[in-house]
C-alpha cells in the first residue's frame, strides 16, 4: 500500500483576479479543496502556495520546476482566496493542480 | 604641531548610515510551544517527523530532538514558523539541556583552498564525519528523553510513524 507524504492541500488554480471584461494576472484566485466559506479560508492565509509542473529541459539538476506564491486574503463568500505568485502564473494554468503548503504555520 | 594637508579630499562626504531606531528584543511564541510539546515538521530534511521540542535558543529557533533512535530527527534547530505543535506532551523536567546554544549548532569553518582543477571536476565530497560530542550528547539527552516516552503507552510508535494529510483531512478543522 502506497502511503501518503502529502503535506500540503490541494487547491486548483480558477482565474485571475477580473471584472466581466478586464483580468489582473497579478492576482490569482485560488479554490482550496474543503473551503467553502471565508471564515475556514482564514485559516490559509499568508501560507506558501507551490504550482508544481514539469519540462523536459532539465535546469538546476531537475526537471520539475516551481512557481512559488502566498496566500494574500479571501476573495468572496464560497472560501476562495486570493493570492500572488513570485511570477504571475501562465492562464494556460486555469484548472490546474496547485499545492497549498501548511508553513508558515500558526498552531 | 598640525598636520600636512591631504593632497585629496573627497568631493563628497562618505554616507553615514541612520542610527536605527529598532531594537531587538527576546522572541515571544505562539502559546502551545511549550518544551516537552510533540511538533509535527512541515519542511526540510525530517519533514513529516513527529518530534519533541526542547528549548528556545537565542536565533529565534526551536531546538528538536527526534529522538534519534526512534525516527532518526538529532538534535536540531527549527524554525518555528514550519512546525505544527500537537497537544501530545512530553515530560523534559529531567533533561538537560543548558549546553545547547547557537554557538554549539555553528557550521565549521572549512578552509578555503586554492581553487585547483582537481576540486572543480573532482564530484566526490569526502564523508562528512559526525563530532564525538554530538553523539554523544545525543546518547545523553535521548537516554532521559526515552525513558519518559516508554511511560506512555504507544509514544514511541506515534514518533516513528511520519504525519501526512489524507484524503478527507480539512488542516482548518482538524485538532492537532
Amino acid at each position: 500500500m502506497a502511503e501518503s507524504h502529502r503535506l500540503y492541500v490541494k487547491g486548483k488554480h480558477i482565474s485571475y483576479q477580473r471584472s466581466k471584461n478586464v483580468t489582473n494576472p497579478n492576482v490569482s484566485l485560488i479554490q482550496i479543496e474543503g473551503v467553502a466559506s471565508p471564515q475556514d479560508a482564514k485559516f490559509y492565509l499568508g501560507k506558501r502556495i507551490a504550482y508544481v509542473y514539469r519540462a523536459s529541459k532539465e535546469v538546476r539538476g531537475s526537471k520539475i520546476r516551481v512557481i512559488w506564491g502566498k496566500v494574500a486574503r479571501t476573495h468572496g463568500n464560497n472560501g476562495l482566496v486570493r493570492a500572488s505568485f513570485k511570477k504571475n502564473l501562465p492562464a494556460k494554468t486555469f484548472g490546474a493542480s496547485v499545492r497549498i503548503m501548511l508553513y508558515p504555520s500558526n498552531i | 604641531m598640525s598636520q600636512i594637508a591631504p593632497k585629496w579630499y573627497q568631493s563628497e562626504d562618505a554616507p553615514v548610515a541612520k542610527q536605527t531606531r529598532k531594537t531587538a528584543r527576546p522572541q515571544k511564541l505562539r502559546a502551545s510551544l511549550v518544551p516537552g510539546t510533540v511538533l509535527i515538521l512541515l519542511a526540510g530534511r525530517f519533514r513529516g517527523k513527529r518530534v519533541v521540542y526542547l528549548k528556545n535558543l537565542e536565533d529565534n529557533t526551536l531546538l528538536v530532538s527526534g529522538p534519534f533512535k526512534v525516527n532518526g530527527v538529532p538534535l536540531r534547530r527549527v524554525n518555528a514558523r514550519y512546525v505544527i505543535a500537537t497537544s501530545t506532551q512530553v515530560s523534559v523536567e529531567g533533561v538537560d539541556v543548558s549546553k545547547f546554544n547557537v554557538e554549539y549548532f555553528a557550521r565549521e569553518k572549512t578552509p578555503r583552498s586554492k581553487k585547483s582543477e582537481a576540486d572543480l571536476f573532482n564530484e566526490a565530497q569526502p564523508k562528512k564525519e559526525i563530532k564525538a560530542e554530538r553523539i554523544a550528547d545525543q546518547k545523553s539527552v535521548d537516554a532521559s528523553l526515552l525513558a519518559e516516552i516508554k511511560k506512555t503507552p504507544l509514544l514511541k510508535q506515534y514518533l516513528s510513524a511520519s504525519f501526512s494529510l489524507k484524503n478527507g483531512d480539512r488542516p482548518h478543522l482538524l485538532k492537532f
